[in-house]
């Protein structure tokens, strides 16, 4: 057993996402299922390997930077119009911090 | 004009048409859109329409007609997007409850570009929930049925835009590959499909699952047709950092050029374990280039067996950071019954998300846990290196490698859905290109002896989607010569 459902709650509780019961009964046994399929790259010895941390990229690594111009942006009406709750050009959330 | 006609239509038929005066850009998008919305409950291909919008790049297309212009590439041509591309004003949901009510307030740059070219969205295609899926039934609205046949999956991610190019509502489209999530539909269903180099296709404005992965791409009935919408969208794009600078060639002067002397790579490892259905019209197919002049050697692509647990621990670790932003705070949905902000954050996204988009949320986020980072996600990272190795070495001594898609053609809908290893295991063909970045792209190679479409895939070295175009196409002219 390489998850436990107990560990199913924790990793669910880091990625801020509610599981029924049912989920996490389901979810460990998948999970389980995919991590053992997964342990076969155990058989390669990358001892030596550099980890690949960019695909390509075919020019200097500053040729992306532009020049520190202001430009316009969205604004904050057109970026908040989706939100579920928003006023005055502000997200609005939950209380967090009591007065 | 009408349905059957529609569905014939190439773009350069198009183009044709539109000087001739033969029909304008108007008449030609209604009856794109009257055909569209009329085939579509069939197949749910698409998840919505875009009337308003279609007309509106129609006018302006027959505007320039009016006055005698030079009409873009795409001037009138209907096309299906991917509702994970953004079009602002339009909603786009990635098929999944978190976006269902979301309108972008700006286009991506692939979607600007198309438009610029006279290109004519008329509405956006059904896909598995944002792009997580092999066989387009995690879409929150409903699986797409293959239109060769309809009990059957179309494939997926980009299920919808290859159902409705092979149904023919739409003359091209462009869907979004991460594993495999165009070239498996297109195989699928008939239709070409080409995933280019990472980084060839600006992704400013595609909702991000896999960054490192991502790609956007085309589908179409005909090489020369994907070949053209590519060529649109190509090119560096200062709002993604991670296009490239290499220079676009002209793609339609590659269709043409002869293949004899090309080497072409047979890696051994993709013709183990596929179906003989598959592997027979796969090995035709290169007795066809063979006759070509192609030149077909064996290759070794050792590291090919590992590709799947590598690509599943790559992608779910990006996914579950890129899908941390539906928070309840930003996107459209909340959840209605939380006292405080981190029950807000779990129940909406606990409420929101699908099933498999859960499971991919939760792998990631276990390899990228404290005690499991190293074991999981640097080695997956050191060993899509040596991946990426394997083409590197290949690509020393051939010019392009030629494999099958998929293992098996489409499969009846609901078949692998409660097994998820096994579906994962489906894309063992397609997963390897996407994680040495290299082009590739499927175009039918035939039916199995059931009537299901099997796609041949053709893989180049980085860049150089011009090469693999020259090879599709060369191959495709033999088939239309033959029928």
């Amino acid at each position: 057993m390489k998850i436990t459902e107990k560990e199913v709650r924790y990793v669910a509780d880091l990625a801020n996402l509610r599981l029924t019961d049912d989920e996490v009964h389901r979810m460990s046994a998948e999970l389980d299922q995919i991590l053992t399929h997964v342990d076969a790259l155990n058989e390669l010895d990358t001892t030596n390997v550099e980890a690949m941390a960019q695909v390509l990229f075919d020019s200097s690594e500053t040729a992306t930077l532009r020049e520190d111009t202001v430009r316009p942006t969205l604004g904050s009406d057109l970026a908040t119009a989706n939100a579920p709750l928003a006023a005055a050009g502000c997200f609005k959330v939950p209380l967090v911090i009591e007065r | 004009m009408t349905g059957t006609e529609i569905a014939k239509l190439s773009i350069s038929q198009i183009q044709a048409g539109l000087k001739a005066r033969k029909f304008s850009a108007v008449e030609l998008a209604e009856a794109a859109l009257h055909h569209a919305e009329a085939e579509n409950p069939k197949t749910s291909a698409y998840l919505h329409f875009s009337p308003d919008r279609a007309l509106a790049s129609a006018r302006r297309v027959d505007e320039e007609v009016a006055k005698g212009d030079e009409l873009g590439p795409l001037a009138g041509v209907p096309i299906a997007v991917k509702d994970v591309i953004l079009t602002a004003g339009l909603r786009t949901t990635c098929a999944s409850k978190m976006l269902e009510h979301y309108t972008p307030p700006y286009d991506a740059t692939a979607i600007a570009r198309l438009e610029a070219a006279g290109g004519v969205i008329i509405g956006k295609t059904n896909c598995d929930e944002f792009a997580m899926g092999s066989s387009n039934e995690n879409s929150a609205f409903g699986p797409v049925r293959n239109p060769r046949a309809l009990d059957r999956v179309p494939g997926g991610s980009s299920g919808g835009s290859a159902a409705a190019v092979a149904q023919g509502t739409a003359v091209v489209a462009l869907g979004s590959d991460t594993g495999g999530s165009i070239r498996q539909p297109a195989s699928f269903c008939g239709v070409v499909g080409v995933t280019p180099t990472y980084g060839r296709v600006s992704r400013y404005g595609l909702v991000a699952f896999a960054s490192s992965l991502d790609h956007i791409g085309p589908f179409g009935r005909t090489v020369a047709d994907a070949a053209t919408l590519l060529q649109a969208i190509a090119g560096r794009d200062e709002m993604d950092a991670t296009s490239a600078f290499a220079p676009v060639p002209d793609y339609q002067a590659a269709l043409s050029t002869p293949v004899k002397g090309m080497r072409i790579g047979l890696p051994r490892e993709y013709f183990e374990g596929l179906r003989a259905e598959v592997g027979d019209r796969v090995t035709a197919a290169i007795d066809v280039l063979k006759s070509l002049g192609c030149e077909v050697r064996d290759i070794a692509m050792p590291h090919t067996k590992y590709a799947i647990s590598t690509y599943y621990v790559i992608c779910t670790a990006e996914a579950s950071a890129n899908l941390a932003r539906y928070d309840g705070v930003r996107y459209t949905i909340r959840s209605s019954h939380s006292e405080t902000l981190t029950d807000m954050y779990r129940n909406t996204r606990g409420e929101g998300f699908g099933a498999e988009v859960k499971r991919r949320i939760m792998l990631g986020t276990y390899v990228l846990s404290t005690g499991y980072y190293d074991a999981y996600y640097l080695k997956a990272q050191k060993v899509r290196a040596l991946i990426a190795r394997d083409f590197a070495e290949a690509f020393q001594q051939v010019d392009a490698i030629v494999t099958p898609v998929s293992p098996f053609p489409a499969f009846k809908l609901g078949e692998k859905l409660d097994n998820p290893l096994e579906m994962y295991l489906s894309d063992i063909y397609t997963i390897t290109g996407s994680l040495a970045g290299v082009p590739c792209l499927s175009v039918p190679c035939g039916n199995t002896p059931a009537g299901l479409p099997v796609g041949l895939q053709i893989l180049t070295r980085h860049f150089d989607e011009a090469g693999m175009f020259r090879l599709a196409a060369a191959y495709e002219r033999t088939l239309t010569s033959q029928s």
